[in-house]
């Protein structure tokens, strides 16, 4: 990728390999430069109420999140993070974490129903092919949430994100084909692709192709 | 601000001693080099002596010479037209693990169009060694393609070794010079900095562009042996000698003769300018920012190429975080990439996937200077520093990073799912 700067400020981005290009808004900039939120110190005993981590370092991602809940309101007075990502996962987490924590904090119900579109609309937009950087706020808060719920007794809130089974012969999930989808697979033969796989069950087909319109709906549609 | 451009290996400036010899072929020299015309006769001999001035400096014939649109297109055309000329010979191709993709995907294309292929490993320094070259070819192998220089971390490889070993083998199996396997080699970054002589170096098919010596973009060359059998990949008028159809664009194939006549004339010069500098920003960095790791040899590599992993920072943010402060460099993190896979090279020297996101590239050139290399050094650590109070990784210094890590992994810092890729084990057995 070569990033350079035009006059009138803006970062444009030209990745080397697609020419595809794009332009980060100036919010997004802002969140990327001056992160909203950021735990800067390790949480101390007693700080937060709860905290959930995602992704690897491998993978190129990975996010820690901390939150505090106010048990009577049910809403969420405080949430920081940390992460190893990209521009633009640095960018939606901090604009998440706003989004979660302004006017004295969202309900917890609430805040689980904030999408990776919502927090991009608030961000004036990311290119399609970074969504993907932008869902791991959202996967951290949820593991957060739900530790909350079991540290606080509340079993039946607990999310509950069971994979199933679509492959049976190469033992492939919903979730892992979702996870294609995220990374930029468009099709059977590129999610097979990510997913190192060749073609396995052939029952299975029409049922991945599903889920692969499903996925893109959901993230691109 | 200041405007600091450390992405050479990406692409350079034009030459405006190159833009003026282009001059002419935009406006009254426009002919068609295939009329018969006094206009287009003109533009004719103009391509001609183009190719001889490339011819020269390369160090054959001008018939040995065939424009392209590129790089990329030199190097399908040497691969592909290889392959297909000599299919009845057999259909094996030898290649490596750290090249450039317009090598890798054609080999790739190949591969499913029923060729097969073994890619060689490079060592942990980025380097190839010609014993593993030779032990990788078979009767059947009819073309090798191992680059002169590497694009990402800028190792130069024992190319005149592994024309040698090549040679040897054929030798050996009483094959002539015109006899298969034939070596090319994508010179693409090497010409600006090394020896470009196809007679010395012993190679048989050779790829450099314009882009990259500061000449136009959209030309390149291919430097093909008299008497091997080349398949066109583009067909038409039949311009090129039959290889490469299509009207000639007259003023970058100046432009390039131009540019490669500058570039073979300031080559020394200009190493011995850039290798200090180099080194003083690799020196620099080490010294002032903990947790850095050089990627591809220390002194076996191009005198303008620095590729160093931060630990515990990504890539494409510490790029975003350089150009706010006008710097532009390159990485080889996954974000960059068009697949969301990091960089294979930095892969095939062992490394976790966390180093390949974390590597950055600076690649200096003729613009560079020694007050450019102080701005980067003093604008780095603060832009380290800062994403890396973002980052909840703390890599251990050894490489094997923590407990996730170690789980995620197999042999040689690879990923599961790759355990069994089927690649060459080095001649000497020794884990590369």
């Amino acid at each position: 990728m070569e990033a350079h700067t035009k006059t009138d400020g803006q970062a444009e981005v030209i990745n080397q390999h697609t020419g595809e290009r794009w332009v980060y808004s100036d919010i997004v900039k802002d969140h990327f430069f001056h992160p909203r939120n950021l735990l800067l110190e390790g949480a101390k005993e007693g700080e937060f109420d709860a905290e959930g981590m995602v992704g690897s370092p491998a993978c190129g991602d990975v996010m820690y999140m901390w939150i505090k809940v106010n048990r009577e309101s049910d809403r969420i007075t405080d949430l920081k993070w940390k992460t190893f990502g990209c521009g633009s996962a640095i960018a939606s987490t901090s604009m998440f974490s706003m989004m979660v924590t302004e006017n004295g904090g969202m309900k917890i119900d609430d805040a689980l129903k904030i999408r990776p579109q919502d927090v991009m609309v608030r961000l004036g937009g990311l290119p399609n092919r970074k969504i993907h950087c932008s869902v791991l706020a959202d996967k951290a808060f949820r593991k957060a949430v739900n530790e909350y719920f079991r540290a606080t007794a509340q079993y039946e809130r607990v999310i509950i994100e069971g994979a199933k089974i679509i492959d049976q012969r190469l033992n492939i999930t919903d979730k892992d084909i979702e996870e294609a989808v995220l990374e930029g697979a468009q099709t059977i033969e590129e999610v097979q692709q990510k997913l190192k796989v060749g073609v396995g069950d052939p029952d299975a087909l029409p049922e991945i192709e599903q889920l692969i319109r499903f996925y893109k709906e959901k993230y691109y549609g | 601000m200041r405007t600091v451009y450390l992405d050479h290996a990406a692409t350079t400036p034009t030459d405006p001693r190159v833009v003026a010899a282009m001059q002419p072929y935009f406006g009254e020299e426009f002919g068609n080099p295939s009329a018969l015309y006094a206009l287009g006769r003109r533009s004719k001999d103009a391509i001609d002596l183009a190719r001889g001035g490339v011819a020269a400096v390369l160090g054959c014939g001008s018939d040995e010479i065939t424009f392209t649109s590129g790089g990329t297109e030199s190097d399908n055309l040497a691969i592909q037209g290889v392959a297909r000329a000599y299919e009845s010979k057999g259909k094996h191709l030898v290649t490596t693990n750290i090249e450039h993709h317009a090598v890798q995907n054609t080999v790739k294309a190949l591969e499913k169009q029923g060729w097969s292929a073994t890619y060689v490993r490079a060592d942990g320094d980025g380097l190839i060694d010609p014993r593993d070259i030779a032990a990788a070819l078979t009767p059947e192998t009819t073309l090798v393609s191992v680059m002169y220089a590497n694009n990402e971390i800028g190792t130069v490889l024992p190319t005149r070794e592994i024309a040698k070993a090549v040679r040897d083998w054929k030798k050996e199996k009483n094959r002539g010079l015109l006899d298969p396997p034939f070596l090319h080699t994508d010179a693409c970054q090497a010409v600006g900095y090394c020896e470009v002589d196809v007679r010395k170096l012993g190679v048989d098919l050779l790829t450099a562009n314009g882009s990259k010596i500061y000449g136009p973009k959209g030309v390149g060359i291919l430097y093909h042996r008299r008497g091997i059998r080349i398949e066109p990949v583009i067909f038409g008028g039949g311009q090129e000698s039959r290889l490469r159809s299509g009207t000639e664009n007259t003023a970058a194939i100046v432009g390039l003769a131009k540019a490669l006549e500058i570039a073979a004339a300031e080559r020394e010069a200009e190493s011995s300018r850039l290798t200090p500098l180099r080194d003083k920003l690799t020196a620099g960095i080490m010294g002032r920012i903990p947790k850095v790791v050089i990627n591809g040899h220390l002194v076996k590599r191009l005198p303008n190429n620095v590729n160093v992993s931060i630990l515990d920072i990504e890539g494409e943010a510490a790029l975003l975080y350089l150009d706010a402060r006008g710097i532009s460099a390159a990485t080889g993190s996954a974000c960059d990439s068009a697949s969301l896979d990091p960089s294979h090279v930095i892969l095939a020297l062992g490394r976790p996937y966390e180093y390949a996101h974390a590597s950055v590239r600076f690649t200096l050139g003729r613009s560079t200077t020694e007050e450019d290399i102080d701005y980067v050094l003093d604008v780095l650590p603060e832009i380290v520093a800062k994403l890396r109070s973002i980052s909840p990784v703390n890599l251990q210094f050894d490489g094997r990073g923590d407990q996730t890590i170690r789980k995620a992994f197999v042999d040689l810092g690879r990923p599961h799912w790759e355990s069994n890729r089927s690649e060459s084990r080095t001649a000497s057995g020794r884990i590369p």
